[in-house]
């Protein structure tokens, strides 16, 4: 929903936090996580996070989430699936070039990580081409799956 | 304009210490020269005698030629079609590569391809959405995006191996460069969005086309201040507008082109619009080449293309040098 989604760009910062309250309380459940298996709950935990992330984000449940890169705009929601920032075809008042009614969700995604505590960071990072088959499965277990992978 | 080493028209020069490509483009940018490049308009035809004849338009008046990748989402011949031919013939060809029609595969693929014709550079592009083009109903691939696509150019060429790791026998040896638009927006987005291309392997960087030199300038000094002018070398688009209309045409329907309402009345006031359409480009060209960390000029003339050598000609932005043509060669 377009409403709900500008309203948490314009809300980036307290969202941003939420999101790394989430992945720290995700970090300490972790080792419990890990005995009842990922793999077990990959799919309640994909549709938590799709119910949340769709609400407030429009997710696309991409599985590899960058919201937290991105100013809390879904980059799965620009019709090129752009990963990286905006194509060159963005039009004088933002609107997208294929959806001129909607506004660039990289123009949203400047001015949500405007207001982050380091706001270039994020949008600097070079996020690699998506997996095709992260789709529909939990982006956060990944994460953690991620992590425990490079302690060991 | 001949290198000493110039081989046999067809045939790649030396890779000299610290270049990574047998290119005469990446040559001349190092030398320190003033480059000039080309978007050439793929024929809707298989004759290759189309694709020669539209190429001496710019015969010894630029330092590498553009091959467009479906440029608006339209179909036309392949840019690596273009280039098979156009590097036969000794041309430096720029391989546009976008993001729309193919996937990772295919498009390292074509990576490998081109370099193994003889194409010395690469230009990785997003590419415009289906929508604008002929085939409007067409599905949309952007398995990458023009960034990750430079960073997978890079991997191939530097670690020599695809994506998946599996190693390659011979890297491609490619002078790779990527798009800018500094006109559109988010405005404050885009030196950031030049760093990150720069970051993933930009060596050079051919802007959308400038009508506006103030807002170019502006652009252009943030890139100063985050000191990306000494790591890529920059060539803004110009090209003539053909007429009042024309102008009003492109940017209510061509994707990312910003062009004042002076620039319209100008046009529109003028007797004959088309000679100002040029001399307009030949002025925002000088202007440019003013600029401090412009390293050249990018002109696409659709539909003008034998007007370049009079813009080449009359703004003298290249002084006393002749590029190389297949004349002298």
């Amino acid at each position: 929903m377009k409403a709900v989604r500008n309203w948490s760009v314009r809300h980036a910062r307290g969202l941003h936090r939420v999101y790394v309250i989430i992945e720290s309380l995700l970090a300490l459940l972790d080792p419990l996580l890990h005995r009842i298996g990922y793999q077990r709950l990959d799919k309640p935990m994909a549709r938590l996070e799709s119910l949340i992330k769709g609400f407030f984000f429009d997710s696309q449940s991409c599985g590899d989430c960058t919201l937290g890169a991105t100013g809390m705009s879904c980059p799965m929601n620009c019709p090129k699936t752009l990963r990286n920032g905006p194509c060159g075809g963005v039009r004088q008042d933002g609107g997208c070039e294929v959806k001129p009614e909607m506004t660039c969700v990289w123009v949203k995604a400047w001015e949500g990580s405007q207001r982050l505590e380091q706001p270039e960071q994020g949008l600097q990072i070079i996020q690699p081409p998506l997996d095709a088959r992260l789709k529909g499965h939990s982006s956060w277990l990944r994460a953690l799956r991620l992590r425990r992978g490079q302690r060991q | 304009m001949r290198f000493s080493d110039e081989p046999q028209a067809g045939e790649s020069l030396p890779i000299l210490p610290g270049h990574c490509s047998p290119g005469r483009f990446e040559r001349v940018l190092r030398a320190g020269h003033f480059a000039v490049t080309a978007e050439i308009a793929p024929p809707d035809s298989a004759d290759p005698a189309e694709v020669y004849s539209r190429a001496l338009d710019f015969d010894g008046f630029v330092d590498a030629i553009n091959a467009t990748d479906g440029s608006g989402a339209n179909c036309h011949m392949s840019s690596m079609g273009i280039c098979a031919l156009l590097t036969r013939r000794g041309y430096a060809m720029i391989l546009q590569m976008s993001c729309r029609d193919r996937n990772r595969i295919a498009m390292q693929g074509d990576v490998l391809g081109a370099a193994a014709m003889g194409v010395a550079n690469i230009l990785c592009l997003t590419g415009d959405g289906v929508q604008s083009g002929d085939h409007p109903e067409a599905k949309p691939v952007f398995d990458m995006d023009s960034i990750s696509a430079l960073a997978m150019v890079r991997h191939l060429r530097d670690d020599s191996a695809f994506l998946s790791g599996r190693a390659l026998s011979s890297p491609p040896p490619l002078f790779m460069g990527a798009a800018a638009n500094p006109f559109a927006p988010p405005t404050d987005f885009r030196p950031y969005r030049l760093a990150k291309k720069v970051a993933a392997g930009a060596q050079f960087i051919q802007t959308q086309y400038c009508f506006d030199i103030e807002r170019l300038k502006t652009f252009m000094s943030k890139v100063r201040d985050l000191g990306l002018h000494e790591k890529v070398f920059i060539l803004p688009g110009v090209g003539p507008l053909a007429s009042a209309r024309s102008a009003e045409w492109i940017r209510s329907n061509v994707a990312g082109v910003h062009i004042p309402d002076a620039v319209i009345r100008r046009l529109a006031g003028a007797k004959d619009q088309k000679q100002e359409g040029v001399d307009l480009c030949i002025e925002l060209a000088q202007q440019i080449r003013e600029i401090e960390g412009v390293s050249g000029l990018h002109l696409m003339a659709y539909r003008q293309e034998h007007r370049i050598g009079e813009i080449i000609t009359k703004s003298k932005v290249l002084g006393d040098r002749v590029p190389w043509s297949t004349q002298t060669a």
